[in-house]
């Protein structure tokens, strides 16, 4: 047992390092993606600004100017440094650099690898400064910020079942349940840019996913699949062994901040520091609805998918003998056992579920925000938030937590500066706990 | 001190006079109640889990707490050692009211407990916990714990009477051993001894007897009368009602959180309500008491 | 191919840091984790924060309140005292796990505020503050570049590696004499089981805030010593996972004992500091191509590693490398 242990947790190293240096489909070059945030923090490119391109030596490489997604690339020879120069007269009316001196960027593009550059430009809505000086309380603003928000619930409402499933059916605080967020943007980013060649140099020539990147909905669907496969694979070589040693529930969660941190750095090493985007849909431009509200097509859609998935989630724990056998051993593992159930084909389903939910809710976070590989970390407290709201263990208790925490992110806005929204969310959260601390659905235990 | 047999009878019927004249019906009144419970009502969602109007339990005699499952024993322990909220009711203990008093304050008072799980603590030596008992250490005060003169000498009453307790629940070879080392009987009679290092009033024993191996029951049961003959008041949940009509002087019956029934367990027995929560209403036979209808869970 | 390495290089730098200045900051972090897990079961995975508690307090009463250095020290824990104190009200009277959940998010909360703009004007943001350490190295009276065996350490670095580990062993002892007195036998009866430590007369949530606030205090104590040795005060600096490696720490020497923060401590630098600078050497001289693993990324490897430790550690050897397996075996959960 222990050595099939051991064994599992190389054959996760080996892969690790094996992926670490994506075989490029694509050759080495500098990129800029120039967007603009208005207000509300949401984004739109900023179409046809000039760059010109030199290398370290100050030789000419390219020039040209950025496409409909805001998005200027050119192939460069070769690794190296490059530095990037911006030409403010191209800007489109209204829109400002932001630092009007920083009209250069050099960056650093690793062999196989794109260099992003950062040049921030504002559409002096917000002073070209801190975006908490746009404040007051207006009806369209708070229509916004709560649109916002149960967007960020919905996301991380799917997301945080599965930690809240695995606690209820296992009795284990996962803090490793993020990093499979983390997992499912990676993964999907990973297969919208590269395909399986990225891993396998020689399926280069082979047609999409394994020569080249797809397009993003077939990628989100492999990571969801990945996912599951994930947390099955977590489940079977990691925790349900533990499970069977009688490893102590601290103990396992102790293993869990240890394979966070792995998963972490693994996707730091693996994809870099960078920001990440997806290739396709990344910078949509917002319609207006009722007069009151932006969104893009691709807000409406992740919104309303969401929804959906969780029907079908709500559906198949309500009415299908698994969904049942789930809630059975959720609230009464003995019980449940003597009745018949098969407790660990329920528990290896519900990490498999609490995997793709998770993964699915990456990607849609990494399309509606721009992420990086701290990305599972910076979910960790949020979901932990929702989760704890909500009442750890419940089903339902997830979402209901997810939203609120997702709403009360964005409202807070309203009343703190944007850069501590999180902290309030948190804040809140303890509050919570005081009054309350079985959470909002939670059932109050007996003792004895 | 400890008899370790059972010849319970003589020493029962003399208690057993205290409760002369003791109407046998819930709620009666008794010659001198330790602890006193009035309309104490505990509900889980909308599940009452215990509704009881009245009831006194008598000083210095064993009283049982007997009822079918989920008649609410537990949680009525539960609150009435304050480990659990009353929605609504008092408990008197010693004439003062306790309810909402922190358990730890309960203790101190002299109403000490013990569990239906054994909660001997493992990574402590045996004679640890025992020492862990003593009420109002002086070197439990952060301050005066950093300097050990101003402890050692209390430290060293406190483990002689320890080891005496010890001697007395035949532990004594047990001393230096982890508790986690313990069998389950061993276990239930040093959670007994711990809670006697507290110089308790009441002792409120969840099941004393569940899991320990019979050739123990026999020296478990000893111990409790002893408790009984020191003064000590003893509230105790059983299912084993060989135990019941062994060692207790009082029995009060539960079912669905109310008291049914109380008096001596001879009459017990023949009582229609509680034969009618034990069987359901259809059964019409006397009730024999045997562990076969009513043991376990 | 081995022998091209400079290993006297590798060995010089493991063993200076193994007990240096970072090891002294982590052995009392983890002093004062192995007071609230270790002795008594309280699961802090914000510990992190005490330290920029007491860290910020430091600086804070220097720069803001031109408060003497000696007594700033002071300040410092009192920081760190009254975030025990804040932590400790609303979570002690609840589950375990919910510690966990808020520890780590009020030392989320506490990193946020520092950095926000809104406490710019005491905290100096995202750059931290940094005019303040002048009265420490004026009182240093060590000069000169230390070298002794393996060990080489900078003035500042050699006061810290004295007074420090000095700092460590008294405060070793103090724990040593509480956790033998009745007061720590009570954290302990706490640990294994709450309920039946409050039926023998304790009052648990005083006791757990107790040692929440003498184990916080401690770990400021900690963030006092790291911000002299950065001479600077940072927000970024103290990210959740630094306290993750406090616990792999506390872990490899193994909980509950006295000295096993210390050994875990300088074991845990010996490791990070050992497999960094030998990797570093592997790929300078090339035995591992730049393709699998470039010079600038070797040190997120360590983290890889040390993530790995922590869950092989927990699952096989949860006593630390020196424990007692027998004593860890009881437990009957």
């Amino acid at each position: 047992m222990k050595n099939r242990l051991v064994v599992s947790l190389l054959l996760v190293l080996a892969g690790i390092l094996l992926l670490a240096h994506p075989v490029a489909a694509e050759g080495e070059a500098v990129q800029v993606r120039l967007q603009v945030r208005d207000a509300a923090g949401e984004r739109t490119p900023v179409v046809g600004a000039a760059f010109s391109v030199v290398d370290a030596a100050g030789a000419d490489i390219g020039s040209g100017a950025t496409d409909d997604e805001g998005v200027f690339r050119l192939e460069v020879p070769g690794a190296g440094d490059y530095t990037l120069t911006i030409d403010p007269a191209t800007l489109p009316e209204g829109i400002v650099l932001a630092n009007t001196e920083a009209t250069s960027v050099t960056v650093t593009v690793n062999p196989g690898g794109t260099g992003n550059a950062i040049f921030a430009v504002s559409d002096g809505s917000d002073g070209g400064a801190s975006l908490s000086a746009e404040s007051g309380i207006t009806g369209r603003r708070i229509a916004q910020l709560t649109v916002d928000g149960i967007k960020l619930g919905l996301f991380l409402g799917m997301a945080a079942i599965g930690l809240s499933l695995i606690f209820g059916t296992t009795g284990l605080v996962n803090f490793a349940h993020s990093e499979m967020i983390a997992f499912g943007f990676f993964a999907a980013y990973f297969f919208n840019f590269y395909g399986l060649a990225g891993v396998f140099g020689f399926m280069a020539e082979w047609p999409a996913p394994f020569g080249d990147g797809v397009n993003l909905i077939i990628a989100a669907g492999i990571a969801v699949v990945l996912g599951a496969g994930f947390g099955w694979l977590l489940d079977a070589v990691l925790f349900s062994p533990l499970r069977r040693m009688g490893v102590s529930l601290i103990a396992q969660l102790v293993v869990t901040i240890g394979l966070s941190v792995f998963l972490r750095y693994g996707f730091l090493l693996v994809f870099g520091g960078n920001q990440r985007f997806f290739r396709d849909y990344t910078a949509q431009r917002g319609r207006t609805y009722l007069g009151l509200v932006d969104l893009t097509n691709k807000d409406l859609l992740t919104m309303v998918i969401s929804i959906v998935v969780l029907v079908i989630v709500g559906l198949v724990l309500a009415g299908t003998r698994i969904g049942k056998a789930m809630r059975a051993v959720s609230d009464n593992r003995d019980l449940a056992e003597s009745s018949g159930i098969d407790v660990e084909r329920v528990i290896r389903l519900v990490w498999v579920a609490g995997g793709a939910l998770a993964a699915l809710g990456g990607v849609f976070l990494g399309l509606s925000e721009t992420v990086n590989w701290l990305l599972g970390f910076r979910m960790l407290l949020l979901i932990f938030a929702g989760v704890t709201l909500g009442g750890l263990g419940t089903t339902y208790g997830a979402l209901v937590g997810g939203l609120l925490v997702g709403m009360g992110i964005q409202l807070s806005t309203l009343f703190i500066p944007i850069e501590l929204k999180n902290a309030g969310a948190l804040a809140v959260l303890i509050g919570v706990l005081l009054f309350r601390p079985q959470g909002i659905l939670g059932r109050a235990e007996r003792i004895g | 001190m400890t008899d370790s047999a059972p010849d319970g009878g003589t020493a029962v019927a003399t208690k057993s006079s205290i409760f002369d004249g003791v109407p046998e019906e819930p709620g009666s009144a008794k010659p001198d109640s330790i602890l006193t419970v009035d309309n104490l009502r505990r509900s889980f969602g909308g599940l009452v889990a215990v509704d009881v109007d009245h009831l006194e339990i008598q000083r210095g005699v064993i009283t049982a707490l007997i009822g079918p499952n989920g008649a609410g024993k537990t949680t009525f322990f539960n609150l009435l050692t304050t480990f659990d909220r009353p929605d609504s009711g008092t408990v008197l203990f010693d004439g003062e009211e306790v309810t909402g008093t922190p358990p730890h304050k309960l203790a101190n008072k002299g109403m000490v407990r013990t569990f239906q799980l054994t909660k001997a603590l493992s990574k402590l030596t045996t004679i640890e916990n025992m020492k862990l008992g003593a009420g109002h250490q002086r070197g439990e005060s952060i301050w005066r714990g950093l300097i050990p003169p101003l402890w050692k000498s209390q430290e060293a009453e406190i483990e002689a009477r320890a080891e005496a307790l010890l001697e007395r629940f035949q532990l004594a070879h047990m001393r230096d051993e982890f508790a986690g080392t313990m069998s389950g009987g061993q276990r239930k009679l040093l959670e007994m001894a711990r809670a006697l290092m507290t110089d308790p009033k009441v002792v409120m024993l969840d099941e004393p007897m569940a899991g320990v191996n019979p050739a123990l029951t026999q020296s478990l049961l000893g111990h409790v009368k002893s408790l009984r003959d020191e003064g000590i008041s003893v509230v105790f949940v059983e299912h084993d009602m060989d135990v019941v009509r062994d060692i207790s002087d009082w029995v009060v019956v539960m079912a669905e959180g109310q008291v049914i029934a109380e008096g001596p367990h001879s009459s017990i027995g023949s009582n229609q309500r509680v034969i009618d929560a034990y069987l359901g209403t259809h059964h019409d036979s006397a009730l024999d008491f045997t562990e076969d209808l009513l043991g376990g869970e | 191919m081995m022998f091209a390495l400079d290993m006297g290089r590798v060995m010089q730098e493991t063993m200076t840091q193994a007990f240096g200045p970072q090891a002294v900051v982590f052995a009392m972090a983890a002093i004062g984790l192995n007071i609230h897990f270790g002795y008594t079961g309280l699961l802090n995975f914000g510990h992190i924060g005490f330290l920029a508690a007491g860290a910020y307090g430091t600086a804070i009463a220097i720069t803001s309140w031109s408060i003497n250095p000696l007594l700033s020290i002071g300040v410092g824990i009192i920081f760190a005292l009254i975030l025990a104190l804040m932590l400790g009200v609303p979570t002690l009277r609840l589950r375990a796990d919910y510690l966990a959940i808020v520890t780590i998010a009020a030392a989320e909360i506490l990193r946020l505020l520092a950095r926000s703009t809104a406490l710019r004007g005491v905290t100096r943001g995202a750059e931290g503050l940094n005019e303040w350490a002048g009265g420490f190295q004026n009182a240093n009276p060590f000069t000169g570049i230390f070298e002794f065996g393996p060990f080489r350490y900078l003035p500042m670095q050699m006061a810290i590696v004295v007074f420090g580990w000095l700092a460590v062993i008294i405060v070793s002892i103090l724990v040593w004499l509480l956790m033998r007195s009745p007061w720590g036998r009570v954290l302990k009866a706490i640990r294994e089981d709450e309920d039946a430590a409050r039926a023998l007369g304790k009052n648990a949530y005083w006791f757990k805030m107790q040692a929440l606030m003498l184990g916080g205090a401690v770990a400021g104590f900690a963030g006092f010593i790291q911000a002299v040795d950065k001479a600077t005060v940072q927000p970024d600096t103290f990210v959740p996972p630094i306290t993750f490696f406090f616990w792999t720490a506390l872990i490899l020497g193994g909980a509950a004992r006295v000295f096993s923060p210390v050994v875990g401590a300088i074991l845990f630098w010996f490791i990070i500091v050992f497999s960094e600078s030998f990797l570093s050497e592997l790929v300078a001289d090339g035995t591992i191509p730049d393709s699998i693993l470039a010079s600038t990324e070797v040190s997120n490897v360590r983290f890889l590693i040390m993530g790995i430790l922590l869950m092989t550690l927990m699952v096989f050897r949860p006593q630390g490398i020196f424990g007692d397996r027998e004593e860890m075996a009881l437990d009957d959960r």
